[in-house]
C-alpha cells in the first residue's frame, strides 16, 4: 500500500464533456442527443456506473469516480465545455436551450421535452462519500498508520497502547478522520498549539484524531481546536495543571449560538452525563493532552486523587436566556460570537439554598458557602466559577441585580480579619502567613476571581461551585477565545 | 489490513520495545519454564543449581505440553513473579 502515492486531479479533454450514469433516467433519455453531439462536436462521455452505457456513442468509464470527484459533479447528466484543459462553462440536467447554447448546435433532442431534471451524481452519494474522501484525499493525512493485526480487536488495540482515558475510544480510521476534518475549513497541516508536557506542535489533523477517538461529530471540531489553543497558552499553564497534586483539570465553558446549533446542553443535567457534544468536546481536549502532549497519570500527572471531572468537563451557558449575560463577554467577546473559556477547575460542588427570596439573603448565603472554597482560612490564591441555576438567578433578576451587582453583593460578605485566617488561628495550622495577622479585612477572592456563569435546569434552587487551581504567576489564569471555524 | 491513525506526537517507535537486559542475575528471580519434553527437567535442575550458585533466586514452572503455547494464566504468573525467564527448547 503506497500511502504516499500522488493522487492528482485528472484533466478534462477539450471539447464537450458529458458525465452520465445508466441508473439515471434522464441520462437514458438524452442518449439520442449524445448521438447528435457525437456528429457535431469533439465529444467525450464519461459513465459513472456502467462502461457499456451508453451503447452509442462509446463512453469512457469513470469507475473510480476520479473525474466526477475532482470536477465537483453533483448531478448527472452534467455537460461541460472545455477549452485548453480548462472548464469554460457547464450545465446540469437536460435543458434544450442550455445544451444548444453550450454546444453551439441547434435542434437537439427534437423528441424530448424542453427540460428534464437530472439525478444525483454517484460522487455525492452519502454511502460512497466517506470512501471517496479517503481514496482521493489520502495524501493529505500525515500521521503514521498503525496496522490492526488480523486477529486483533481494534478496541483492545487502543487500550493496549495506552491511548484511552480508561474508557473505550473510537478507533481513528482514515475515513473517520477525513470525515472529522470536514468540520473545519482550516488545513489539516496547520499547527494549532504547542502541547505540554512534551511541547510538540499539534496539527489540526492530530486534534481531529483525538476528536474522533473522543466520539465527536465533525461540527464539534472547531470547538475542540479552540479549546486546545486556549488550554496550551502560557497563561493557562496546562503543564502546571498536570504536575500539580490538586485534582484539577481544564474546564471548558462554551457560549454563543453555535452551542445551540451543535446541540450542547445548557439546561437540565448540563454538568452531567448524556449529552454528546458536552462530553466529547471535553474529552477530546483531555485526549490531546494525554496522547499527544504526554500528560499521563502516574507520570507527569501527579494528582493525589484526581476526579471524574478529569475525564471531561465541558458545558454550555444558556447565554440566550441569561439574565446577566455570559462569562465570555467579560473578556471582550462581542454578542453573537461563539466563544469558549477554559478554566483550571475541580469537579463541581453543590450549593443549596431553597429559602432565600431576596437578593441580599441569597448573596449572603452564597458568601457563607464560598468562604469554604478549598479552605475557609485560605484566600486570594484560588479563583472560582459559579454555575448559577436559573431559579437562583431569578431571585437576583427579579430584584434588578445585574452581573456586577451580584458579584459585589456576594463579595461584600466574603472578607475576614487576618486574625481569623492566620496560621494557627482557631486551633488550625493551615491559614495565611503571620504577616497578615493584623489586616482588618481580607477578601476571599482577588478582583475578578469570582466568575458567574448561567446554566442548569428550570427546577431546583441550587447552584454549583467550580473551585479553581492556584492562580497568579505560578498557577493558571482563565483564557477566553472566540471559536475559529 | 485495516489501520488506525497514530494519535501521539510520534516520538516513540511503534513496535513494543524489549526491556533492557540486566547486567547481572544476582538477586534476580529467574523463572525456568519446562516445556515437558522428556528429561527437560534434568537439564533444568542443573541450570537451577548453577543459577543459585551465582546468587539468583529460581522459580520452576511447567507447561502442559510442548505442542501448544503456554496457557495465558501460566504466562501471567511467570510475568508477575519473575524478572527473567529461561525457556528450555532442547530435545
Amino acid at each position: 500500500m503506497t500511502d504516499t502515492e500522488e493522487i492528482t486531479a485528472p484533466i478534462l479533454p477539450d471539447g464537450i464533456v458529458v458525465i452520465v450514469k445508466r441508473e439515471c433516467e434522464t441520462c437514458q433519455t438524452v442518449v439520442p442527443v449524445l448521438e447528435q453531439l457525437a456528429g457535431g462536436v469533439e465529444l467525450h462521455v464519461y459513465s459513472q456506473d456502467d462502461p457499456e452505457f451508453p451503447a452509442s456513442p462509446a463512453s469512457i468509464p469513470d469507475s473510480d469516480l476520479a473525474i466526477s470527484w475532482f470536477h465537483d459533479i453533483e448531478t448527472v447528466p452534467t455537460v461541460i465545455r472545455v477549452a485548453d484543459g480548462v472548464e469554460v462553462e457547464r450545465t446540469v440536467g437536460w435543458s434544450r436551450d442550455a445544451w444548444e447554447s453550450i454546444t453551439r448546435l441547434d435542434a437537439l433532442g427534437p423528441d424530448l421535452p424542453a427540460m428534464r431534471p437530472g439525478c444525483g451524481s454517484m460522487s455525492v452519494d452519502p454511502d460512497l462519500v466517506d470512501e471517496l474522501r479517503v481514496r482521493f484525499g489520502r495524501t493529505s493525512l500525515a500521521s503514521r498508520r498503525i496496522e490492526v493485526a488480523a486477529a486483533e480487536d481494534e478496541m483492545e488495540l487502543m487500550f493496549n497502547r495506552g491511548w484511552t482515558d480508561g474508557l473505550p475510544v473510537v478507533p481513528p480510521t482514515e475515513q473517520r478522520v477525513m470525515a472529522m476534518l470536514e468540520g473545519t475549513s482550516r488545513a489539516s497541516t496547520e499547527t494549532v498549539a504547542v502541547v505540554p508536557p512534551d511541547l510538540a506542535e499539534v496539527t489540526v489533523e492530530k486534534v481531529a484524531i483525538a476528536a474522533v477517538m473522543a466520539g465527536c461529530r465533525p461540527e464539534y471540531l472547531p470547538w475542540v481546536l479552540t479549546a486546545v489553543e486556549a488550554a496550551c497558552t502560557e497563561e493557562f499553564n496546562m503543564h502546571g495543571l498536570l504536575a500539580t497534586t490538586m485534582p484539577v483539570g481544564p474546564v471548558i465553558v462554551c457560549s454563543g449560538p453555535g452551542t445551540r446549533a451543535i446541540g450542547m446542553n445548557s439546561g437540565g443535567n448540563a454538568l452531567g452525563q448524556g449529552n454528546r457534544a458536552n462530553l466529547t468536546i471535553g474529552r477530546a481536549l483531555q485526549l490531546v493532552v494525554r496522547n499527544f502532549g504526554g500528560g499521563v497519570p502516574g507520570d507527569i500527572d501527579r494528582a493525589t486523587h484526581g476526579s471524574p471531572a478529569k475525564i471531561s468537563f465541558c458545558f454550555a451557558e444558556a447565554d440566550d436566556t441569561s439574565p446577566y449575560g455570559r462569562l465570555a463577554a467579560e473578556h471582550g467577546i462581542e454578542d453573537g460570537v461563539d466563544a469558549i473559556t477554559v478554566f483550571a477547575g475541580e469537579a463541581p460542588q453543590g450549593f443549596v439554598d431553597q429559602l432565600s427570596r431576596t437578593p441580599e439573603s441569597l448573596a449572603t448565603s452564597l458568601a457563607m458557602r464560598l468562604r469554604a472554597v478549598q479552605h475557609p482560612k485560605l484566600i486570594m490564591m484560588f479563583d472560582t466559577v459559579l454555575v448559577m441555576g436559573p431559579e437562583h438567578a431569578r431571585v437576583f433578576a427579579d430584584a434588578g441585580w445585574g452581573r456586577e451587582r451580584i458579584v459585589e453583593g456576594i463579595m461584600a460578605h466574603l472578607s475576614q480579619p487576618g486574625s481569623e485566617l492566620v496560621r494557627g488561628a482557631n486551633g488550625v495550622a493551615e491559614g495565611v502567613p503571620e504577616a497578615w495577622a493584623d489586616a482588618e479585612s481580607l477578601p476571599k477572592f482577588r478582583p475578578c476571581g469570582l466568575m458567574l456563569t448561567y446554566a442548569g435546569g428550570g427546577a431546583g434552587l441550587f447552584s454549583q461551585i467550580v473551585a479553581g487551581w492556584v492562580n497568579g504567576e505560578k498557577g493558571s489564569a482563565p483564557v477566553t477565545r472566540a471559536v475559529s471555524y | 489490513m485495516s489501520s488506525v491513525l497514530d494519535p501521539t506526537s510520534e516520538r516513540h517507535i511503534v513496535e513494543r520495545e524489549r526491556l533492557a537486559r540486566p547486567s547481572s542475575l544476582e538477586g534476580m528471580t529467574v523463572g525456568l519454564l519446562d516445556i515437558s519434553k522428556p528429561r527437560g527437567d534434568v537439564f533444568l535442575n542443573r541450570i537451577e543449581e548453577r543459577l543459585v550458585g551465582i546468587g539468583a533466586e529460581v522459580k520452576r514452572y511447567v507447561k502442559p505440553t510442548f505442542a501448544k503455547p503456554a496457557p495465558v494464566d501460566l504466562r501471567h504468573k511467570i510475568a508477575t513473579e519473575c524478572q527473567v525467564v529461561i525457556e528450555a527448547l532442547a530435545d
